[in-house]
């Protein structure tokens, strides 16, 4: 295995009775790197996780952190790792610091090496402040940022962020995000997991996107968008409750078409050519709003789905 | 706030900043020996020990009183006053080891049943502790020595309070202590399969009803199961407070070792480790599937 490889996994599968959570997927996460994996719930994302934080035991196909097998050598492999959990993991009963101490001393650092860490990562956490506080009170942003704290505290050389901002408010996002992209500026190798594609876009490097415990594609943020979508998209809301009659109508504009439910997506590289399209086609439309494409319609394309929860 | 950052990178060179401390440098960690997986678990165990110490010390020493207030003064005056005691015993020596026991029992009980259903199932801290270098073995292990400390303090006390009532009278006694222990861990470690499988923690209800309160009842603490119906003996043969109580009182009377000791002790050694090891099992399922 190269050494700069974190990460591998061959036709990497788990199953939990009959029900195969993750089918046979292939990955290889580089040092320094922002990987990520996006999907819907239930996509197999961290069941994935589990099996990378060692655990949960690989039911078949091969995988391998920092090149030892998680099934003989889980206690060296998460010495290394730093694991933010989906749940937040805390002990409420404590004081933002204390869960900070404790944790690090599970990984047998001295006291001394224990608060100087501490000390540096509710800096990090901008929870200084709060540091006396019992975790019950804090917010569920500062929570989250205590567990990536926390996370950190073993410097880890890989840290895994299982839905990091899964339940929080936009600003607490945010905040987090500007956290996590200091992290990655500093060079830590980050996987995270998320069914947001705002911020699989902000924050991976390269991404696979997860569908029924299967790879259906993946890159760069960047070039997933050039290679299954458009550089825009015109969503097109009619007065009806049914989209699929005004397909035939818009049909020729732009590139492609998506029919949903509440609206229509026609995929183009200019977006206000096709509006114009639609306009000179004399057709009566609710609402017409130009954006730029996202993942999300890169996994519209891929599975005929909605990312949405 | 402080922009540097370099100490949080793996890149960083931590040695710098702590010569010899391979515990936060890139590639391979100074692993942790046996001994200290379980310690820096303890050392969790006890940060919570400490705090909740003030109310468990009025509880430790102020149930003692009243059960020795009633039973051994109140009870044990009609007991000495028609028969002379039991055996020739005064009551309140007779009751005390069969107390301690319980009182072993009821902390064992305690400490394994919702703590525990807290850990797997509430804040699930055993999952952050899995997240570091510790298997399932070092987590459980862990606890159970924070409830074998548990028991140690709690039997202790009730020793000590038990002889200024006047119902210690030999050092012998001091046995009971290690003996206590093995009943409060009998108890416990079977109990933590409970906790990883129940869904809820109204299971512990029926526990308490149909399970503790019975046997603290008739498990010859406060009177010699020989006064049961024929029937009830072996039942009280099967359950470990029984085999504590024997143990318990034959060492508070500095009377002759058991001839039984063995089998006394191979019980309770039996209950916990059958307990440990089906707790590993079924922890394991529920945490590390």
């Amino acid at each position: 295995m190269a050494p700069d490889l974190l990460l591998t996994a061959r036709n990497l599968t788990k199953k939990f009775g009959d029900f195969t959570a993750v089918d046979g997927i292939d990955v290889e996460v580089r040092k320094g790197e922002a990987f990520g994996f996006l999907g819907p719930n239930g996509a197999g994302k961290s069941s994935t996780m589990r099996m990378v934080g060692a655990v949960s035991p690989v039911t078949s196909g091969e995988l391998r952190i920092f090149g030892l097998d998680p099934e003989t050598h889980a206690q060296q492999i998460k010495a290394r790792l730093g694991n933010c959990p989906q749940k937040d993991l805390l002990d409420e009963e404590l004081s933002v610091e204390e869960n900070l101490w404790v944790y690090g001393r599970f990984f047998g650092l001295s006291k001394a090496e224990v608060r100087e860490r501490a000390t540096e990562l509710l800096e990090f956490a901008q929870l200084t402040e709060r540091r006396a506080d019992k975790v019950e009170h804090l917010s569920g942003g500062m929570k989250r940022r205590l567990v990536i704290a926390r996370s950190l505290i073993n410097n880890p050389e890989l840290l895994l962020l299982d839905e990091p901002t899964t339940g929080l408010d936009p600003q607490a996002r945010h905040i987090l995000w500007d956290r996590l992209f200091r992290l990655k500026r500093q060079g830590v190798t980050l996987i995270i997991t998320t069914h947001y594609m705002d911020e699989a876009e902000q924050l991976c490097d390269r991404l696979v996107v997860m569908d029924k415990g299967a790879i259906a594609a993946e890159g760069s943020p960047k070039d997933l968008i050039a290679r299954y979508s458009t550089r825009e998209v015109v969503e097109v809301r009619f007065d009806a409750d049914d989209h699929g009659a005004f397909a035939d109508s818009l049909s020729g504009i732009g590139e492609r078409m998506e029919v949903l439910p509440d609206r229509i997506l026609l995929y183009a590289d200019d977006g206000d050519a096709a509006t114009a399209a639609i306009a000179d086609r004399g057709i009566d439309t609710l609402s017409t709003l130009v954006r730029r494409s996202t993942l999300e319609d890169v996994f519209l394309h891929l599975t005929g789905r909605t990312l949405i929860d | 706030m402080s922009e540097d950052l370099s100490s949080l990178s793996a890149e960083a060179p931590p040695a710098a900043r702590h010569p010899g401390a391979s515990r936060l440098s890139a590639g391979a960690r100074r692993p942790l020996g046996w001994v200290e997986r379980v310690g820096v678990l303890v050392a969790y165990h006890w940060v919570l020990f400490k705090r909740t110490f003030h109310g468990a010390l009025v509880s430790r020493f102020l149930l003692p009183v009243l059960f020795l207030a009633s039973m051994g003064l109140g009870v044990g005056s009609l007991v000495d006053e028609s028969s002379g005691g039991v055996d020739g015993v005064p009551y309140l020596i007779y009751v005390v080891p069969g107390l301690v026991m319980v009182t072993a029992m009821n902390v064992g009980v305690g400490e394994a049943t919702w703590p525990v259903m807290g850990f797997i199932k509430w804040n699930e801290f055993y999952r952050a502790m899995l997240h570091t270098p510790h298997r399932v073995l070092d987590v459980l292990l862990a606890h159970w020595v924070m409830i074998a400390f548990n028991v140690l303090i709690s039997a202790g006390a009730f020793m000590v309070v038990a002889a200024l009532f006047g119902g210690v009278d030999s050092w012998w006694s001091l046995l009971a202590l290690p003996v206590a222990v093995l009943v409060g861990m009998a108890f416990a470690t079977p109990l933590f399969v409970v906790g990883a499988k129940a869904a809820n923690d109204s299971i512990y209800s029926a526990v308490f009803r149909l399970v503790i309160t019975p046997l603290m009842l008739f498990s010859g603490a406060f009177f010699p199961i020989e006064n049961l119906p024929f029937w009830m003996q072996p039942v009280a043969w099967a359950t470990p407070l029984w085999h504590g109580v024997e143990l318990g009182r034959a060492a508070f009377l500095g009377g002759p070792v058991p001839d039984l000791w063995a089998v006394h002790v191979g019980v309770l050694v039996a209950y916990t480790l059958v307990g440990a090891w089906f707790s590993v099992r079924a922890v394991r399922d529920r945490l590390v599937a």
